[in-house]
């Protein structure tokens, strides 16, 4: 009997004198931490992706606590919504920063831009960009050795076998820029989404000159300036024989995409052109 | 036991097919392409534009900053255009047009045979007259040679090490040069002397060349000072860290250059290169490029203009071979694969090989057995195996802590590899981004 | 002509491969297997032909059924792993048990870290541990060599040296008088002795070391020194007290210590990487092996020792580097 009392007594003793040094530590190497620090990573979607140049969530929610001005500050994945909520939290402005969505610049599919040379080195863009200029004539489109679908960690992009490019899956993508980032020849952009998800790009980054341009590849941008003279509102300039339509001015009009005479210009998410009769009339999409 | 490098290496199959074919002069092209970065530094600045004449020797490209090199014309002509040409990079990039009409060279520029031994310039004057004939390391570094003279304050040189070693398989422009120009190279060894003041240079050789030692052996027994080191065949001898360990043992140590332990290295190509623009004022505009292939017809070595497109000395050696499945500029173990035949000569292209196909493909990558042998392999004494997935899996803060700087890209680790791993591949590729964040981080500081 | 391949230099290959390896080890391992073959007849051509068979046979079906992959049972690593496993066993074992061993080999030891050059510990010991400790009066039977030859199941037993010799000793019997109850050193060295299938003959498994060195399959630091450790180990016990402990060519012929340093230790996967790394892993094999020996319950250490080791590899790769360039202080000129 007395070595079971030995043993309760011993037992309930040390755990007594364990709680009482575990209670003193905890309060003398206690660090305080600000409360809301947990409340803001409660409000981010906990993706962790870094597409707000932040490593992680939970970087970026001592960021915006710390940050007097949160208003250049965005959650890409979250968006709008998420950073509403974080100011409110926080009682500072949110920036009215756009949804954004990546966009694949380059259109150099099999079909379109012919094989030179075949690539038998690692299956990586980033190895094959420093080897040399890739397996076609055009040194600045798409390798396709999916580094960026590699990087995405939302199952937003997918290789086509068919074309050798990226996909983006746009319900699937949060703009967080990783394959932005892991492109090495930069197709990739990050573009507003908008209205009604309609948007108007180049989708050709060569800037060779056009006659050697459209020999390596049929939809290259040759840099002719047609788009650029049927722009109405300045959208388009062209540099180094390359069109860019810029997305702030861009009233998605639609004019500039028929004039291209590469058929390098896509419009993505626009209801099928009428017929000719009325393409007289200007389109007029709303513009949010 | 013959002296070699002290770590790692691995002897590939030579095939040393040219290495009795004598250096043959390639008749000079109709058109010729001259990019402007042949060299590593600053790519040089044209000096000449479209409808221009030229002639043979005449400086069109001026060199643009410290580390850079001038360019001159290989032949005389008028330039066509200045624009963008595929290169050996695989990209497009800037390239002087020339077409050719005759061969007329610059006056002052002495084209005849005669030895000159007596040398009367000073040692400023060597490394001045080096810099503006635009000679580049020849043994396919291409660093700018004059550069390399220049030691930074501080540092003494006290040995002179040329390189004869050209232990990539294949290769022969070195072997010929030595056995063809022995004469006219040690005068070249002499200016180089002369300019780093040093009383001692090293030929280092490998065995595989026998004749090229016992002649060198011969010529250098006249001049005090300069000696041949026979070396036992190990790739990558040639490389300059390999080299200094091989004839001197002594080892540059990471991240500095050879000048560290007083040596300097030049290639043999660079020496006699040295000696015509010294001696006989003559600009680097041709080199010696070895054209080879185990299914060429002829082998050869030819002596060509800078500019030539590698088609010309194919023909010359007996025309494309059918099965021919890669095109290298350079060795096998270090050269580029070359995207089509139209890609000019440059001054560090000491080679043209043609790799038949089922030797041209890579063999299909087998998962890591951890065999360790390209730990073994390594001339540097790195991890291989470990670096390759970190660069594979972005982790440049590791790789940068396994020292991936010091890998010299030899190769011998992704020649070695069992499971035909693109180890390099990788490794090189983490090179270029920790070498990065390391610049834009003493930029910072 | 065809489209001009484009790839990073190197553009030439040694011709080695992961096959080439494998069988390299195979074909090494065939002195050891004629050897077996000469001493322990039918039960070690069925113990042999059984383990390789299944654990090619379990590989396969692992890979194409549970993992859905591609077999790579013609690699010749399944092959190797049955082998060893066979040589590190009885040769009097059951069938059932033999193919119990090489599921545990391939299914736990390899493919559930990932396969080929994923596993930790070798896969062939781990089979043969989890049946020694499992299975210990089987294991531990041993057929008496030659007179054994027509025999399996029922083969004649008889004791190993190992076990005399420990037995004999912890009775407090002096060394001297237990060498006359075990073979010369001359018939150890030859495999005259009980003991598993393919440890037996020294002579055979240094013909393949030899092989491999020549083949450059494994490089001499693994050998070396597990061997040399364990010599000098028990060298010095023995000139301590030469009647109460076996002196160190007892050691190194008996058991599986060349088997072990010669086949086991050097897996691939599970040994560390650089030359330095290596000289420790072996010598730490060697310490353990001998500590087992002398000091454990088990006459026999040499399989505990290598998975020790193994689970230290891990850590020798990270804190023992290979040597590097330069590492040598520069000579400085003034």
């Amino acid at each position: 009997m007395s070595v079971v009392l030995i043993t309760i007594v011993t037992l309930a003793g040390l755990g007594a004198i364990a709680a009482v040094i575990l209670f003193l530590a905890s309060k003398k190497f206690q660090v305080f931490e600000d409360p809301r620090i947990d409340e803001v990573e409660e409000a981010l979607p906990a993706a962790n992706c870094g597409g707000c140049g932040f490593p992680g969530c939970r970087a970026f929610a001592e960021a915006l606590v710390k940050a007097d001005d949160i208003s250049s500050m965005n959650c890409p994945v979250g968006g709008a919504d998420t950073m509403t909520a974080v100011a409110g939290i926080l009682g500072k402005e949110a920036g009215d920063a756009k949804p954004q969505v990546a966009v694949l610049r380059c259109n150099g599919s099999c079909e379109h831009r012919p094989r030179l040379n075949n690539y038998q080195g690692a299956m990586s863009c980033a190895v094959a960009a420093a080897l040399y200029g890739g397996e076609t004539g055009c040194s600045y489109g798409c390798l396709g050795c999916g580094d960026c679908v590699a990087a995405c960690k939302f199952d937003a992009m997918y290789m086509d076998e068919e074309t050798g490019l990226p996909v983006i899956i746009e319900e699937n993508c949060v703009a967080c820029g990783a394959c932005v980032e892991a492109c090495p020849k930069d197709i990739i952009e990050l573009r507003n989404i908008g209205p009604k998800s309609r948007r108007i790009f180049v989708s050709c980054v060569n800037k060779d000159k056009g006659a050697v341009a459209k020999k390596s590849c049929e939809v290259a941008c040759i840099g002719c300036g047609k788009c650029e003279k049927e722009c109405k509102f300045d959208a388009i300039t062209i540099k180094d024989n390359l069109a860019y339509i810029d997305y702030d001015k861009c009233k998605l009009c639609r004019k500039c995409a028929p004039v291209c005479p590469t058929n390098s210009i896509h419009e993505l998410n626009f209801p099928p052109r009428k017929p000719k009769v009325e393409k007289t009339e200007p389109e007029k999409e709303p513009v949010a | 036991m013959l002296k070699t490098f002290s770590l790692g290496g691995v002897h590939p199959a030579e095939n040393k097919r040219s290495a009795n074919s004598p250096i043959e002069v390639l008749p000079v092209p109709p058109v010729v392409s001259i990019p402007l970065a042949q060299h590593i530094g600053a790519p040089a600045q044209a000096l000449v534009k479209k409808g221009d004449e030229v002639k043979v020797g005449q400086v069109i490209a001026q060199s643009a900053g410290f580390v850079s090199a001038n360019i001159h014309s290989p032949v005389s002509g008028k330039v066509a255009k200045v624009d963008q040409v595929v290169d050996a990079s695989g990209y497009r990039k800037a390239a002087i047009i020339i077409n050719t009409e005759g061969d007329e060279w610059v006056e002052d520029i002495d084209r005849s045979a005669i030895l000159v031994k007596e040398i009367t310039a000073s040692p400023e004057a060597i490394v001045k007259k080096i810099g503006e004939a635009g000679i580049v390391g020849l043994g396919g570094a291409t660093f700018p040679a004059h550069v390399k003279l220049s030691p930074p304050p501080g540092k003494t040189c006290d040995v002179l090490i040329i390189n004869g070693v050209e232990c990539e398989p294949y290769l022969t422009s070195d072997h010929r040069l030595m056995l063809e120009k022995g004469e006219e190279l040690l005068v070249g060894i002499r200016l180089l002397m002369t300019a780093l003041n040093v009383k001692e240079a090293i030929i280092g050789i490998e065995n595989n060349k026998p004749d090229a030692i016992a002649h060198m052996e011969k010529l250098a027994s006249e001049y005090e000072g300069i000696r041949v080191q026979p070396l036992k065949v190990q790739y990558p001898q040639g490389g300059e860290k390999q080299l200094i360990d091989a004839c001197m043992g002594r080892q540059v140590p990471s991240g500095k250059l050879p000048i560290e332990v007083g040596a300097v290295v030049h290639n043999v190509g660079t020496a006699y290169a040295v000696y015509e623009a010294v001696q006989k004022n003559k600009p680097l505009i041709e080199r010696i490029v070895t054209v080879t292939g185990l299914s060429l017809a002829r082998p050869a070595n030819f002596l060509t203009r800078i500019g030539t497109p590698i088609s010309a000395l194919i023909e010359a050696a007996g025309g494309l071979p059918d099965d021919t499945g890669k095109i290298i500029g350079g060795g096998p173990m270090m050269g580029k694969a070359l995207t089509s035949t139209e890609i000019p000569v440059t001054k560090g292209t000491s080679g043209v090989l043609l790799m038949p196909q089922p030797l041209a493909s890579r063999k299909p990558v087998d998962p890591c057995i951890r065999c360790a042998k390209c730990v073994s392999v390594c001339p540097m004494g790195l991890s291989p195996y470990l670096l390759m997935p970190l660069a594979e899996r972005a982790i440049w803060d590791r790789a940068e802590e396994e020292n991936v700087m010091d890998c010299i890209e030899c190769g011998s680790c992704s020649f070695t590899c069992p499971s035909s791993r693109p180890l390099l591949d990788y490794i090189r590729l983490g090179k270029a981004k920790v070498g990065q964040i390391m610049r834009s981080r003493t930029a910072k500081a | 002509m065809n489209k001009l391949i484009v790839s990073p230099s190197p553009h030439v290959h040694s011709g080695d491969s992961v096959q080439k390896n494998m069988y390299g080890v195979l074909l090494a391992l065939v002195p050891a297997l004629a050897a077996s073959v000469w001493f322990f007849g039918l039960g070690a051509l069925i113990v042999t032909l059984t383990s390789v068979l299944a654990c090619v046979l379990f590989e396969h079906l692992i890979q194409k059924y549970l993992l859905k992959k591609q077999s790579t049972i013609m690699d010749g690593s399944a092959a190797v792993t049955g082998l060893l496993l066979a040589f590190n066993l009885p040769t009097n074992i059951p069938l059932g048990l033999i193919i119990i061993g090489a599921a545990i080999a391939i299914g736990m030891g390899k493919m559930s870290f990932g396969g080929l050059g994923q596993n930790p510990f070798n896969p062939a010991l781990v089979g043969r541990v989890f049946l020694l400790i499992s299975f210990p009066v089987q294991m531990t039977s041993w057929p008496v060599p030659i007179a054994a030859r027509g025999a399996y199941i029922d083969a004649v037993t008889g004791p190993t040296p190992l076990s005399v010799v420990k037995e004999g000793l912890s009775a407090g019997r002096p060394f001297s008088e237990l060498t006359a109850e075990i073979p010369s050193y001359l018939n150890l060295f030859m495999g005259q002795m009980g003991g598993s299938a393919g440890e037996v003959a020294g002579v055979a498994l240094l013909l393949g070391l030899l092989y491999m060195l020549i083949k450059k399959i494994v490089t001499w630091h693994i050998p070396v020194a597990v061997v040399g450790s364990i010599a000098v180990f028990t060298g010095v016990l023995h000139l301590s007290d030469p009647q109460a402990y076996a002196g160190p060519l007892f050691h190194l012929l008996t058991g599986g210590v060349l088997l072990g340093a010669f086949f086991m230790a050097t897996d691939y996967a599970s040994s560390p990487m650089s030359k330095r790394g290596m000289l420790l892993y072996g010598a730490g094999i060697g310490i353990i092996t001998v500590l087992i020996r002398i000091y454990g319950s088990y006459p026999e250490g040499v399989s505990f020792a290598i998975l020790i080791m193994n689970a230290f590899t891990p850590l020798i790769d990270k804190y023992i580097k290979p040597k590097r360039f330069g590492e040598k202080p520069a000579v400085q000129k003034a």
